[in-house]
C-alpha cells in the first residue's frame, strides 16, 4: 500500500514532505529511542513516535522508512518539517495513539 | 577501485544538523552501486558514531576510506573521552543527560551498534584527550 492512500484513508494530517507520498509501506515500527529504531527498524517501515526534533528525518531517511507518523497529537517543531521537505520524507500527524494508528494500518493489510 | 576519502566535521550539540554526515556517506556509497546491506550497516555505524560526538564530545570528525574490498569510519573527537570504555559498550549503559534522553538519544545502544554493524570495530578513549573508533565493513566479492 502506498503511504498517500494510508494516510487518506485513516485521516492522518500530512505536515510535510509531500514528495515522498508514493512509498510503498510494508511494516510498522513504534518506539521513540532512535537507536532502537536504527537497530530495529526496517526498510519501507512506517515509523510511530512522539519524537518531533529534527533528527527524526534523519533516521527515516537512513533507514528508508515509508513515512513518520506523530501521534498523540504531538507539536512537531518548524526544523523537523523543513527537514522532512528537503528529505522527502512524509510527515503525519494524528490524534491518536501509537497503537489505534498501528491497529488501523493493519486492518488495511500492513501485517 | 582506488583508495577515496572523504572527511566531515561534525559539531557538538547540533542537533539540527546531526545526521547529515551519515546521509552523505549513504549517498556517496550508493552513488558508488555499493550492496544495499553494506550501505545499511555503514549507515547505521556512522550514525550513531556523529551523534556520539554530537552529544557526548566537544566535536570531531568522521572519516569514511574506500578502498578496495574494505569500506572504513574513523570517528575521532576532542574529548572529554570515556572513562570506561568495557562499561560503555553495555547495551542500555549511557552518560547522557535527562533533556538528551528526553528527545530519544542516550539508550545506551550507540556503541553496541556499532559494534554489531561492523566486521572489525575497534574503540580507544582516554579522559581528556579523546575518543578514536574504527569500523570496517568488508565488501562482497567482486565490489
Amino acid at each position: 500500500m502506498l503511504v498517500r492512500n494510508a494516510g487518506d484513508k485513516i485521516g492522518l494530517k500530512l505536515l510535510a514532505g509531500k514528495a515522498g507520498i508514493d512509498k510503498e509501506m510494508t511494516g510498522v515500527y513504534i518506539c521513540d529511542l532512535l537507536s532502537w529504531v536504527m537497530a530495529h527498524g526496517s526498510k519501507g517501515d512506517v515509523w510511530i513516535t512522539v519524537q518531533t526534533h529534527a533528527n527524526i528525518i534523519a533516521v527515516a531517511t537512513l533507514l528508508e522508512l515509508s513515512c513518520i507518523i506523530v501521534a498523540d497529537g504531538a507539536e512537531v517543531e518548524e526544523d523537523t518539517l523543513r527537514k522532512a521537505d528537503e528529505e522527502g520524507v512524509a510527515l503525519y500527524q494524528s490524534t491518536e495513539s501509537a497503537y489505534e494508528i498501528a491497529k488501523k494500518l493493519y486492518k488495511m493489510g500492513i501485517e | 577501485m582506488k583508495d577515496i576519502r572523504y572527511v566531515f566535521n561534525v559539531e557538538k550539540d547540533d542537533f539540527v544538523r546531526a545526521g547529515e554526515t551519515s546521509s552523505k556517506i549513504k549517498k556517496i556509497l550508493r552513488e558508488l552501486g555499493i550492496d544495499s546491506s553494506i550501505i545499511r550497516k555503514i549507515s547505521i555505524a556512522a550514525y550513531e558514531a556523529e551523534m556520539n560526538i554530537v552529544i557526548h564530545s566537544l566535536g570531531g570528525q568522521i572519516l569514511l576510506d574506500i578502498s578496495p574490498g574494505v569500506i572504513r569510519i574513523t570517528a575521532s573527537d576532542r574529548g572529554p573521552g570515556i572513562a570506561d570504555v568495557e562499561l560503555a559498550m553495555k547495551e542500555g549503559y549511557s552518560t547522557a543527560t535527562d533533556q538528551v534522553r528526553e528527545m530519544g538519544f542516550g539508550a545506551g545502544m550507540g556503541l553496541p551498534n556499532m559494534k554489531k554493524c561492523s566486521d572489525r570495530f575497534c574503540v580507544t578513549s582516554s579522559e581528556g584527550k579523546g575518543t578514536y573508533i574504527v569500523i570496517e565493513v568488508d565488501l562482497k566479492a567482486g565490489e
